[in-house]
């Protein structure tokens, strides 16, 4: 203290490295300096060390021919085509796994949240085992289990299970009539548009209607109206335009039509299930956060229990729910990851796994995926921040 | 805390500056005792660990003679067991010494990636299993089918060109370890299971009822199996070399595990130069001059390893056919010891 004092009455001589202000700028100079040297001196190295030990090393391989197949791919590809439309399939394998995965669980998870929390004593179990089974057992054995479990249950090609002649269930995946577009089928496309699009009109209509004079109007109904009913009018008004291109046992399996494989199946089904058990608990836990007091006021007013779930209690819910909520996204798009242990054709197992190793640019290759994983991740999250903002607590 | 945070940060990355994998690679063996080296994640006859943790197979042979040839010491090993993705890396860093893990040798891995194959220790070529009750006789009837194989290999290229170049379509389905593949094969994901030769009939062995089960007659490529070391240490690529040529070159002259002893009292040169009775031989290579007599004396000659691991006798039963000598028909051959 005395030290102080002295310095603060006006000791002229008091050394700058003794302020504590300066010494601290001086660390963090250090400390970021030290992070760049570090830095730098990781990626150099790297490059000396590739040089010296004559590895091929740059961005030129995803130019050249792949040379293997992709069991599953949304866009068009073959063996002639090169590494770099390799990694768009299998990044695009890896976002249709993740979103429909996400969709699935928040489903899942919101049921067997709300299942959780029921009166009704057998279903609040039920939910209660899930989740405490699901959560405890390692993801990786869930995707064998749902893998192997799909595979086994069902029979070979020559014995499908058949629906209606044109669906057929096989260890080789499910087989489905293909749509093929005729001229004229862009028209129902517009017309499913028009739907999405008459549907919000009418939901903010509806909204408006009810603040003004409290009258409901059915608008869940006068959306499926929309949605499903002006393309399918319009696919009859165009003289359906769309026929169907049939699966058929040709050979050892199934031509034509469009299959789901059964590792997709699997990998989606083993993903939204643990997910959801995950989900589950975050409903419950947002749940809980709203008062009870907003229950019995809601019902006080006279509202049924459904709408007090559905308009006092989730909206207030959400609040607490999305943030945990991205947190489980973000870890189902990146758990994706693990389909290379059962053979789904995604980004880590095309790019990461068959690139990586024809190529043997482990580095390049490894940094683009990563890359790859940290966009995903910090889109998810822009998203999830944005809906965030718009449902939180408007102060006024 | 802050105070202490930068010595280490510092510290660390002068740490990075020491060099990932050294040139003298006999140097670092010989110091640390033991030759680490980089195996399959289990394929019978060629790197397969039994009940009791013990490694055995023709590629592990591989390890013991080079641990045999450095130390005098066949066990004076250790075994890392690798996927195919990680295979390179592993080497390429310095993690294992050796991989002699049924990898083929090809123009691009050889050039691209900073290795080098030491000679083949097996001659094989990719095959197609399939179930009998398919009734296919010849893989020019798969057109349609679906196949099973391991990422990271080329199988996975070699079947995209062989269907390709016979405009049969067919689905390809890949999973990292060989073990999920054999699984689902045998849950019936796949009509056709495709490896090398060697290792269907390995793998087969792991099916629920392997005699439902039949390899294709066809072979689509060729598959030259060799042990691979790391570009730039010229010392450790001849050792890794000459360990396996003088295995070959014992069988040609007839020396053996069992008479390594009295063939050393031999009266042709060839024996005497092999064993280290004349010249010196072992010196070249950084080694003693007795390193084949203890490769053989330990591990045996090639045609011993062959028997031993996946010749006729053993479960896999795979007769010589293109890993005969040349002397008897096939295309194992070794440059001479002179």
């Amino acid at each position: 203290m005395a030290a102080i004092d002295a310095g603060g009455r006006g000791a002229p001589a008091r050394s700058w490295i003794n302020d504590p202000k300066i010494r601290g700028a001086i660390y963090q100079v250090l400390l970021v300096v030290s992070i760049v040297l570090l830095g730098w001196e990781i990626v150099t190295n790297a490059i000396i060390n590739l040089e010296r030990q004559n590895i091929a090393s740059g961005f030129g391989f995803l130019k050249n021919t792949a040379g293997f197949g992709i069991t599953q791919s949304l866009i068009e590809y073959s063996e002639e085509a090169s590494y770099g439309r390799a990694f768009w399939v299998g990044l695009l394998n890896t976002i249709l796994v993740a979103v429909l995965g996400i969709i699935v669980a928040t489903i899942l998870g919101f049921i067997v949240g709300i299942a959780r929390l029921s009166s009704n004593w057998v279903i609040s179990r039920i939910a209660y085992v899930y989740i405490e089974i699901i959560r405890n057992i390692p993801l990786l054995l869930q995707i064998f289990f749902w893998y192997f479990a799909v595979l086994r249950a069902v029979p070979n090609p020559r014995n499908s299970v058949e629906f209606a002649g044109s669906v057929f269930l096989n260890n080789r995946g499910l087989f489905m009539p293909r749509p093929i577009y005729e001229t004229g089928a862009s028209a129902i496309a517009i017309a499913f548009l028009i739907g999405i699009v008459g549907s919000f009109i009418v939901r903010r209509w509806a909204h408006k209607r009810q603040m003004e004079t409290g009258q409901q109007f059915p608008v869940f109904w006068t959306s499926v109206g929309l949605i499903l009913g002006l393309p399918i009018l319009t696919f009859f008004a165009m003289g359906m335009p769309i026929g169907l291109d049939f699966p058929e046992l040709k050979g050892f399996n199934f031509r034509g039509g469009m299959a789901v494989i059964p590792e997709f199946v699997g990998l989606l089904l083993a993903l939204a299930i643990y997910t959801a058990a995950y989900i589950a608990e975050v409903v419950r836990a947002g749940i809980l956060a709203v008062s009870h007091g907003q229950t019995e006021a809601s019902y006080s007013l006279g509202l049924r229990p459904g709408p007090t779930l559905r308009l006092v209690i989730i909206p207030q819910a959400m609040r607490v729910i999305i943030p945990p909520l991205t947190n489980q996204y973000l870890n189902l798009t990146k758990n994706s990851s693990l389909a290379v242990a059962i053979a789904y054709p995604d980004l880590v197992s095309v790019f990461a796994g068959t690139v990586l190793n024809q190529t043997g640019q482990a580095v390049e290759v490894l940094a683009i995926t990563m890359l790859v994983y940290l966009a995903l991740s910090l889109l998810t999250s822009m998203f999830m921040n944005w809906y965030n903002a718009r449902m939180a607590l408007v102060e006024r | 805390m802050k105070k202490y945070m930068l010595p280490v940060v510092v510290g660390a990355a002068m740490g990075l500056t020491a060099t990932a994998a050294s040139s003298a690679t006999l140097d670092d063996v010989k110091s640390k005792g033991f030759i680490q080296c980089g195996v399959s994640q289990g394929l019978p006859g060629f790197s397969n660990p039994d009940d009791k943790g013990n490694w055995t197979g023709l590629d592990v042979d591989f390890c013991r003679s080079m641990a045999a040839a450095i130390f005098g010491d066949a066990t004076k090993v250790k075994y890392t067991p690798l996927s195919a993705k990680e295979r390179f890396t592993a080497l390429q860093s310095g993690e294992v010494d050796v991989l002699p893990r049924n990898t083929t040798w090809t123009m691009s891995r050889d050039t691209a990636l900073g290795l080098n194959f030491a000679g083949v220790n097996y001659y094989d070529g990719q095959g197609f299993m399939v179930r009998k009750e398919l009734g296919v006789s010849s893989a020019l009837e798969l057109s349609g089918a679906s196949v099973c194989t391991n990422t990271g290999t080329t199988t996975e290229l070699n079947v995209a060109d062989y269907f390709r170049a016979n405009n049969m379509p067919y689905e390809i389905v890949a999973f990292e370890k060989a073990d999920e593949v054999v699984q689902a094969y045998d849950a019936g994901r796949c009509d056709v299971y495709t490896t090398d030769a060697s290792g269907l009939y390995a793998q087969r062995l792991k099916l629920t009822n392997p005699d439902d089960h039949m390899v294709l007659p066809e072979i689509i490529s060729k598959e030259p199996l060799g042990p691979v070391v790391r570009q730039g240490d010229d010392q450790w690529f001849n050792i890794a070399k000459w360990v396996g040529f003088a295995q070959i070159n014992a069988e040609e002259l007839g020396v053996t595990s069992a008479n390594v002893d009295e063939m050393k009292g031999s009266d042709n040169p060839a024996i005497k130069r092999l064993l280290g009775v004349e010249g010196a031989f072992g010196e070249a290579i950084g080694l003693g001059n007795d390193w084949a007599y203890n490769v053989i004396k330990s591990v045996g000659n090639y045609g011993e390893m062959f028997e031993a691991n996946v010749g006729p006798d053993t479960p896999l039963g795979i007769s010589r056919g293109l890993n005969a000598l040349w002397s008897s028909g096939g295309i194992m051959y070794a440059p001479p010891i002179r």
